[in-house]
């Protein structure tokens, strides 16, 4: 039977299923064969923080949504045009986020009247009329995976969990996607069970074959490579992302990349990746808490390594006062909070902005600290190796904070030229630096840098101690003089202050915007997809994006003043906007959202048109 | 091998240029003399050797050393120790800490330090009291301690710390006391050259807000009768006549003190540290009264078990073994690993 094919410009497709029907992994082979053809790629994927929720519950339900298109996109997507739903609680949970007209592929063997009632339901929503609005494609996709794979020696189980790749193959051929890679894929997620390789391909291919025969399905869809600069790519997510960073920290450096860490989420997949790679010279260290992490971090960085410390927002609030000992230390330490909901244990799977406040202040005494953040998932590299850069250099502690949406997102990633990353190497100390040729004094600072000689132990005639007591100038020695502590509390202010960053680009096409909306972080994507929008339908807007929290950009304030108004959107209760204003005066808007998901282009779009239109 | 060549150094040379500024009369005076006079025997270079501690009046140790040192911050020095060994096994690295560092904000670091058996030398000045904060009750005090912030008495019990060590799998234990400064310096000599986490208990006097804490084991009139100065291999028998000794009972789980003219001479036992079940060592830890009588010193425990920071290096080496490129050639492949796609 010959299909009629429609080409398409761009997908959002949504999986979703209960904890345990491995929506994750479909949604990341899903976007696997996708990065082959060549499309732009933006997911998402959406998690209970229980390993196991109860089968079939609304908290159960685990969703992976990948967004596709033929052209460069900034997003996720705000809402899916398809919907995978694997029992009735994924499709509850989903619906009102579905437009309708949307097509709903749903699993018919989970309507039981048992699991329809555990989420609510009275009567079965794919017979009462209520989907009437959308395309529904019921699909008996648990019994006709056990049915294929009725030949092969595995057990009904492992039958049964074989369902999502019958739904993979299903999509894959809808959307026209290469298989490939999926084939290897399974074949080296199961080396060791020769029998559910078959079995797992046997699935997908049924799965395949299924939308080719069937009638419901007449239209396959095609969705063109995007235009993309020539070059390698693989898709990543931020974690992965800001691991790979820290490692090419260290080849670039030259030093060991020493990592503390104790499992939190969503920053364990930092630690996971870094153990990995022992043949750098990457050290990692389980610590027994996030004291400890920031405490052998510190101590090797003092030892002449990078250290690296990695948790989210409950694990900063504990690693305070070691980041504090660093900045009296004056030593390279980089701390990432891959923020979460909070406070307190909060949302630990759902993402937030909220640590911005304790990440610049969140410390005793006046002790600034380097903060920047990531804008993408991809950016995480790049962000990761400015976070040491600033940290080598400057010999300062700096926060990287990235966030639950950009760690588990992912997108395209043009990888770099290794040679063209930046050049970290550092002076170690290595004699003395007193007028008299003898003698070594430790806070003797790099006029330029402001920079004080990092002089590791081993090193013969540079015997000195350090510590948290306030110290003289110069010599290091232990201080109550009053002037001093005055002279050295302006002085750790003025070096990150000084630290040079690069100005603040603002993008604003037509050159005639009146409104600049101003973000940070994560919400780039968004703001970013707004703005075109906007600029679409006629309608001037400007962009700037900060990745330098702190020191800020230069050229900030002029950009500001130059605006009849600034937006900041924030998924916070306005923390950015709060130093906006205190900083250069700007009465900056806030658009704040807290409810553990990024802001979709569509709101923030309808929030600046109504900017646009009072100004 | 050749002969390491002998660098001649001195206990002055192992002396900071800063004025040592503790109580005068307080012990810490005679541990820092005896840990400057002991440096030299290990004939490391000065440089070569660190000293981290935590906060409270013996953490202020590192600003006397003449060596590479860090001022922490409280209870935290095991653990910024820790980063520091398992990155650079080159060095020689110490912690110096007190009962209230060690024992209770700092805890936690000081049971995994020695479960990971890091190769730190680890002292605890142990002086029963917290001095720099001004005379509060700290978790090796006796319970009904009267103190500034316990009027009436305190009502927690304390912490054995070589017992707490022991549990944490430490792998050498060893109590000492400041003003023995030869037996305080055989310690140092043991732990120094153990491989692992070293942990040296020393009984320190804190003239202003505990004074003679330690008296019975110090005062001649006393002394003998109530300490064990355990030596490895030798029958354990103490007292100024050595009328006492230590049995194990048939039937109990501990060790117990007897007199030795009622006990047969087989029945002593003969101190081994290298004994592979801690509950030796811990019977002898459990051995001091309230009052002090029966306390042992000298090495309790002293076992050979893999140090952590040998296994993580060893880790590291063994993956950089069969590497043939640049760091820059394995990054590009590492980057360049997973699925990719290329396009132009």
């Amino acid at each position: 039977m010959t299909k009629q094919i429609r080409q398409l410009d761009r997908v959002v497709i949504r999986f979703a299923g209960d904890s345990g029907d491995g929506m994750q992994l479909t949604g990341d082979r899903f976007t696997s064969e996708t990065a082959q053809l060549g499309n732009d790629i933006s997911t998402l994927p959406n998690f209970p923080a229980e390993i196991r929720a109860p089968a079939g519950t609304l908290p159960g339900v685990s969703s992976f949504q990948v967004h596709f298109a033929d052209y460069d996109i900034l997003t996720p997507g705000d809402a899916p045009n398809v919907l995978v739903a694997m029992n009735p609680a994924a499709l509850k949970a989903n619906l009102a986020e579905l437009p309708r007209g949307a097509d709903i592929i749903v699993n018919t063997d989970e309507f039981t009247k048992r699991n329809l009632a555990k989420v609510g339901y009275t009567t079965n929503p794919l017979e009462d009329g209520s989907l009437s609005g959308y395309v529904v494609h019921p699909v008996a996709l648990t019994s006709m995976t056990i049915g294929a794979l009725a030949a092969h020696e595995v057990s009904k189980k492992d039958a049964e969990r074989a369902k999502n790749m019958f739904a993979l193959g299903l999509l894959s051929w809808m959307y026209s996607r290469p298989y490939e890679s999926t084939l290897r894929f399974l074949e080296r997620k199961f080396a060791a069970r020769p029998e559910l390789v078959a079995a797992n391909v046997a699935a997908f291919r049924a799965g395949w074959n299924f939308g080719e025969t069937t009638e419901d399905f007449s239209v396959r869809y095609e969705v063109k490579p995007a235009s993309m600069v020539p070059g390698t790519y693989r898709n990543i997510t931020g974690n992965a992302a800001l691991s790979l960073g820290l490692v090419a920290a260290g080849v670039r450096s030259g030093l060991p990349v020493f990592l503390g860490a104790y499992p939190i989420t969503p920053a364990s997949d930092i630690l996971h990746e870094l153990s990995k790679h022992k043949r750098f010279g990457v050290i990692t260290m389980q610590a027994e808490d996030e004291i400890a992490a920031v405490g052998a971090a510190l101590g090797a960085s003092y030892g002449g390594s990078l250290g690296v410390t990695t948790t989210s927002g409950p694990g900063v609030a504990l690693k305070g006062e070691t980041i504090s000992l660093a900045v009296a230390l004056e030593l390279p330490l980089v701390i990432v909070d891959v923020q979460r909901a909070g406070p307190s244990t909060g949302m630990p799977t759902k993402t937030e902005q909220a640590d911005l406040n304790m990440a610049l202040y969140g410390r005793h005494g006046e002790a600034p600290v380097a903060v920047i953040a990531p804008k993408s998932p991809a950016d995480c590299f790049y962000a990761a190796l400015e976070a040491a850069r600033i940290a080598l250099t400057y010999r300062t502690p700096v926060i990287l904070l990235s966030d639950n949406y950009v760690a588990n997102g992912s997108e395209p990633w043009l990888l770099p030229d290794v040679a063209s990353l930046p050049d970290l190497r550092v002076d170690f100390a290595s004699r003395p630096n007193g007028e008299d040729g003898t003698t070594f004094l430790p806070y003797l600072r790099d006029p330029e840098t402001l920079a004080r000689p990092w002089a590791v132990p081993g090193t013969p005639g540079l015997e000195h101690r350090i510590g948290g007591l306030e110290k003289a100038d110069k010599t290091g020695d232990i201080s109550y003089d009053p002037a001093n502590h005055d002279f050295m509390v302006r002085t750790r202010a003025a070096r990150i202050e000084t630290i040079p960053v690069p100005d603040i680009e603002v993008e604003d096409p037509d050159g005639d915007a009146r409104v600049l909306v101003l973000g940070w972080g994560s919400t780039y994507g968004p703001i970013g997809a707004a703005c075109r929008g906007l600029r679409q339908r006629g309608l001037s807007i400007a962009q700037a994006h900060l990745r330098h929290l702190a020191p800020m950009p230069a050229n900030l304030g002029e950009v500001l003043r130059a605006y009849d108004r600034v937006v900041i959107p924030e998924m916070n209760l306005g923390q950015l906007a709060h130093v906006i204003r205190a900083k250069y005066l700007v009465d900056a808007i806030g658009y704040n959202q807290v409810r553990g998901l990024p802001f979709t282009a569509a709101e923030l779009e309808t929030m600046l048109e109504e900017v646009l239109k009072n100004v | 091998m050749s002969e390491p060549i002998a660098l001649k150094l001195t206990a002055k040379d192992f002396k900071s240029d800063q004025e040592v500024r503790w109580c005068p009369g307080c012990g810490d005076y005679a541990i820092l003399a005896a840990v400057q006079g002991f440096m030299p025997e290990l004939n490391i270079p000065r440089e070569n050797i660190v000293f981290i501690s935590g906060i409270g009046c013996s953490s202020r140790f590192p600003y006397y050393m003449n060596t590479y040192g860090m001022h922490s911050i409280h209870g935290r020095a095991p653990a910024i120790a820790t980063g520091l060994s398992v990155t650079r096994p080159d060095l020689s690295v110490w912690v110096v800490t007190g009962d209230g560092d060690a024992l209770s904000i700092g805890g936690n670091h000081l049971i995994h330090a020695l479960r990971r058996n890091v190769n730190l030398k680890i002292l605890l000045f142990n002086n029963r009291i917290y001095g720099l904060t001004k005379g509060q009750y700290s978790p090796t005090s006796e319970v009904g301690k009267i103190t500034k912030s316990t009027p009436v008495g305190s009502a927690d019990a304390p912490f054995n710390p070589l017992s707490l060590a022991l549990g944490a799998e430490a792998t050498f234990v060893a109590r000492t006391i400041d003003s023995d400064r030869k037996h305080l310096q055989s310690v140092l000599r043991a732990a120094a050259e153990h491989q692992g986490s070293a942990f040296v208990e020393i009984y320190q006097n804190c003239n202003i807000f505990n004074d003679g804490a330690f008296d019975q084991l110090k005062e001649p009139a006393t002394r003998d009768d109530y300490l064990i100065r355990l030596e490895h291999g030798q029958p354990i028998t103490f007292g100024k006549d050595g009328q006492f000794c230590v049995v194990h009972p048939p039937g109990g789980f501990g060790l117990e003190v007897r007199d030795t003219a009622a006990t047969p001479a087989e029945e002593i036992v003969v101190h081994d540290a290298g004994v592979t079940d801690p509950a030796y060592a811990f019977a002898l830890s459990r051995l001091p009264g309230a009052d002090l009588r029966n306390t042992p010193i000298g090495v309790f425990r002293s076992v050979t078990r893999p140090a952590y920071d040998s296994v993580v290096q060893e880790q590291v080496a063994t993956a950089k073994a069969t590497i043939d490129e640049t760091p820059e050639q394995q990054l590009a492949g590492l980057l360049a690993s997973g699925d990719t796609w290329t396009i132009g």
